[in-house]
Parts: C-alpha cells; structure tokens; sequence
C-alpha cells in the first residue's frame, strides 16, 4: 500500500499548485498552464471511460496511478462533470446500513481524507459531522441497527437524544410541539461535505499528467461488440477501437448498456437540490430528515444546500418544479423556523441510475471487455475514490476486488440484493 | 409541474398520481427461467424517448389508466383507459388501488 501511495505522489505533475506559485502566478507574469490539455483523438487506446465524471475519471487515474496503464481515453458527449458530479449536494459518509455497504464506502472516505495532497488540489474536505434524524419508533430503530453495524466495521458512528442534537444545532427545532417530534438521530462525525467541482478537475488534471486523454463533447452513439466481445466505440467524431469498454454514464448509463446489449435492472429518476443566498456561519453537521424527506448543509460559503428524495417517476428531465421548492420550503421550516426569510438562490436537478437495492451495480458483464460502474442513484459521488480504485484493479488484474464482489450484475439472477435503501434513499 | 391528461377526470397535476411504470406480464411459474423471472422483477427498458406507461389517480377518480409519454420533454401523446391491458400491469388484481404509499414510499 505505500509503495503504491508514493509511487502516486510521484507523478511530475507541471505547475504544482502551491504558495509559491500562487504568488509567482499571482504577481509575475504569465498564466497558469492549463489543469488538463485537449488531444487528438487516436484510433485506438487500451481502455476507454465512457462518461466524464467523478467514476469515469476516477477509474482512468487509478489506471494510470496504480496499475501504470495510461493509454487511456475519457470521452464525455459535454464537459467533465456535467452529469451527476457536477450537481450533486456533496454529502460524504459511511454510515451505510449493510456490512458490504459500509466497508465499501468507509474505504472511499479513507481516499477522500487524503486526496487534496495526492492530487495536489484543495478538494476542500470538511469532516463537520453529518446527522440522521429519526421522528418515529422505527427510524429510531433503524438508527440502532445501523450504529450497531458501523460499530461493529469500526465506523465512528452512534445514536443520540434530543439534547444532544440541540447542543450540536441550537437552531434547530427539538421541541415536542412540532409536528414530528425529533426522537434521536444517528450521529457520524466523520461525515461532512467536499467540494465536487475540485474532486472532479483534480482527477482530471492528475490523469492527463499521467498520460490519460480527455476528449470533451465526444458522444458515444455505438458500440461494436463482435464474437461475444467489445471492440470498440463509435463516437459523433469517429470511430475507436479498444479491448476493454468502462460504462460511467450514470442517468444515461442504460443507454449505453443497451448499445453493447446489456440489460440492466436501472431506471433513470431526476434529483433537485437548491441553495439559499449566504448567511453567516451557523450550521455545523449535515442533517438529513427521511421522515421530512429533507437534508440541508453549510457550505464554507454561508450558503444553505438543500435536498430531497429522488422526484416520483423515471425521466430525462432535467427541469426543475414547483413542487419540490414547496415542499422543501415547508420541511426546512419545520425544523428550522429561522430560515423563514431566507432567499432561494437556484435550484437544478441531475439524472439519478437508480437500482431496486440503492446498491451499485459494479464488474463485469456477459460481454467480454465491456465493465460497468453505474447504479450510483441519489448516493455515488462518495463513491468515486472507491469505485475509481476498484474498477483499476478489476480492469488491470481481471479479478473482482472483494470490496465489490457484492455488487456484481449478477447478484439480480442470484435474488443476492444488497438492500441498501434504509440508509440511502433520503440521506443519499 | 406536469400535466397528466387522465382519461376519467381530464388534465391534473401530477402530483395527483402515481405513477405505476411500464406494464410488464407475469410469467408462468411452471415454466419460468431465472433469466424471466430477472426481467420480470428488475429489467426496465429505461428509454430516452417515448414510453407506453401505467399511472394510478389517487387523488381523483382512483383507477389506472396508460400513458404515452416523451422521457427527455415529459411531454404526454395519449393516455387510454386500460381496458385489455389492466390484466398484464404489475398489479394484475388491482390490489394497491387502496394504497396511498406509492412504489418509492418506505421509511426513507
Ligand atoms: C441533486 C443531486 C444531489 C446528489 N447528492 C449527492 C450527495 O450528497 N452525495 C453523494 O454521494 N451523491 C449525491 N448524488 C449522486 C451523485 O451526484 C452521482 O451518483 C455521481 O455524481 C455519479 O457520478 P458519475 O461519474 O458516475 O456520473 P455523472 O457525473 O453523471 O457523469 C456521467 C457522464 O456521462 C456523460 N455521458 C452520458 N451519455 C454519454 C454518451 N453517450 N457519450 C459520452 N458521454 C456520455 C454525461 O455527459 C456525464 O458527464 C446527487 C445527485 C444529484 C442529482
Ligand atoms: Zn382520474
């Protein structure tokens, strides 16, 4: 494991960002050079990603970072991170409900810990805590079970009573008198917020100095699949032969699965999110209410981001509704009445892969060389370090990580679900 | 906010609804492959496109019905009352025509 850590430190990235550069940059002449270059495309490479997100760019740096392969393209039919990774609310935990769940995600939290010194990019990880609230009996009891799981995967994670949630968020509402009273909430302080914008340039740019190509507003609209095996893709700007084929394409990734023939068990559902005008600092932890179908943060900024659960139907979608900024107000207001005369800002929504457990789907398929990294639903941004990781390893070794071997395709044939939705449908 | 045209009440919000998904045919356990039995269960076909679905108006009439809908615009082409089709939905018997929870409720 360190050998593998320095040798990604290793990596001669140009123009480190550092104090020293910032004032050369800053007070002398000259610019930045570019975060990551835009290439010619080959007619061939040994692997290509197909989606520019957090997963897709995540799986070319480890390739190239660990495993030494790097003749490898990203291709993305916009721009890097304008899926899913570019419009989620950034919640990062592993306070998960199965065993499989919880090693997986913790191991994503470990990389995020120490990502900003290993890509040279301040990801802006901040570890402020992250409460589950429960308002009946059986969340309280769903808070029990899952304590009791991450206890036992040794993930900083309790239950706590009302008071101890007042002393945490003196805003908030703990009194009886509201409508659904606060009971306890689970309480994971290494859970906290990132800024995903950076995760997904930082990867970006550390895989292009290792060698990766990053082809923006590249479509994908085949691929060719001959005697049981991928051999490459067709794209709005040509076609690419490769052996292997990465689906990274999250609300979309059906429609790659179906180009190569892969059924999978995913439907495609819009999420909103919204974020309020600045206001000071007063909001320590994230805090997720399934019962209110609500979670708010605090950004660095002063800004309020809000969330909700996914929107009640399949669609492609990217509009947002009243609907949502209604119910969200009205929520929001039941546990934090001071908010009444803050002002929205923007809401947007991104295309969530949900799969019927809220587990991924991960590894191989029936198609030789063709591999996914998609079911990602309201709850995969966390999981970009991991899955990037495992997906390498998967990829370089042609063996299924164990972290993984849970959340095979095949586990739908098998009835082998891991049931994931007590802990991911709201809190994502 | 979309409009859903339900062949009983006329166009209503859709938060009227629930939406039930596309109809799929139960197969025969005697002869059912695991394979079917996946598809049956899990395997939507997801398009980016026009889609044949069923809705439920819960907070109307209370009866299913089918719509065409464009996924990518939501825009809606036809919506039929289910006549023949009723018996292949995922709800053969009409069983949840008395719930309110729809398919993603739970605890959360
Ligand atoms: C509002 C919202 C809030 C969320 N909150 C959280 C949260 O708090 N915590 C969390 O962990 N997760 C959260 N998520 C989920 C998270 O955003 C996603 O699971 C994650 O970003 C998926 O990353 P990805 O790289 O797999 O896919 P994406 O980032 O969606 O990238 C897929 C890419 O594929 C590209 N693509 C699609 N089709 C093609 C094609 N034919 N050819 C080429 N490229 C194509 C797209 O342009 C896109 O850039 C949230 C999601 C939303 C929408
Ligand atoms: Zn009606």
């Amino acid at each position: 494991m360190l050998s593998r850590l320095s040798s990604r430190n290793g990596h001669g990235m140009r123009a480190r960002y550092s104090a020293f550069n910032l004032v050369r940059y800053g007070i002398g002449s000259g610019e930045w050079p570019r975060a990551w270059r835009d290439h010619e495309m080959k007619a061939s490479y040994d692997v290509i990603i197909v989606g520019g997100g957090v997963h897709g760019l995540a799986v070319a740096y480890y390739l190239a970072a660990d495993h030494g392969i790097t003749n490898v393209a990203v291709l993305d039919k916009g721009y890097i991170g304008s899926g899913g990774s570019g419009r989620n609310t950034a919640i990062i935990r592993s306070n998960y409900l199965t065993p499989e769940g919880v090693r997986f995600y913790d191991r994503s939290v470990k990389l995020y810990e120490r990502l900003a010194g290993e890509l040279n990019f301040n990801v802006m990880f901040s570890q402020r805590g992250h409460l589950t609230l429960a308002h009946s009996d059986s969340s309280l009891r769903t808070m029990h079970w899952r304590a009791e799981v991450n206890k036992l995967e040794g993930i900083d994670s309790e239950v706590i009573g009302p008071q101890e949630i007042k002393a945490l968020v003196p805003f908030m509402d703990t009194s009886e008198s509201t409508r659904y009273p606060i009971l306890g909430a689970l309480y994971h302080p290494p859970g906290g917020i990132i800024r995903h914008d950076a995760v997904v340039w930082g990867y970006a740019r550390a895989a292009d100095a290792l060698g990766v190509h990053i082809h923006q507003n590249t479509e994908v609209t085949g691929i060719d699949v001959s005697g049981g095996r991928v051999a490459g893709v067709r794209t709005d700007r040509g076609s690419i032969a490769a052996p292997v084929v990465v689906n990274c394409t999250a609300g979309w990734s059906t429609l790659i699965s179906d180009m190569a023939g892969v059924d999978m068990p995913v439907t495609t559902s819009p999420l909103q999110a919204a974020v309020t005008e600045p206001v000071r600092p007063f909001l320590r932890p994230v805090i997720v209410s399934g019962t209110l179908h609500i979670y708010v943060s605090q950004t660095d900024r002063g800004e309020l981001v809000f969330g909700a659960s996914v929107d009640p139907f399949p669609s492609y979608s990217m509009r947002g509704s009243l609907e949502f900024t209604e119910e969200l107000a009205g929520h929001i207001l039941e546990l934090m009445p001071s908010l009444s005369s803050v002002r929205v800002l923007r809401q947007w929504a991104g295309l969530c892969d949900m799969t019927p457990d809220y587990s991924p789907i991960m590894g191989v398929t029936p198609v030789e060389g063709f591999y996914v990294d998609v079911g990602w639903g309201t709850y995969g941004f966390k999981a970009g370090p991991v899955a990037g990781e495992t997906m390498a390893q998967l990829i370089a070794t042609q063996k299924t990580p164990e972290l993984i071997t849970a959340f095979g395709l095949e586990r739908f044939s098998r009835g082998a679900l891991v049931g994931e939705k007590g802990a991911a449908s709201v809190g994502h | 906010m979309m409009l859903l045209p339900c062949p009983h009440c006329g166009p209503r919000n859709s938060s009227e609804f629930r939406y039930v998904g596309e109809g799929t045919a139960r197969p025969d356990p005697g002869t059912a492959t695991i394979g079917v039995w996946r598809d049956y269960l899990y395997t939507r076909s997801n398009p980016a496109g026009w889609t044949t679905e069923n809705w439920f108006h819960r907070a109307g009439c209370r009866r299913y019905f089918t719509v065409e809908r464009h996924t990518v615009s939501n825009a809606v082409r036809a919506s039929h009352r289910p006549a023949a089709q009723a018996r292949t939905t995922s709800d053969p018997e009409g069983l949840s025509a008395g719930t309110e929870r729809g398919p993603d409720a739970g605890p959360g």
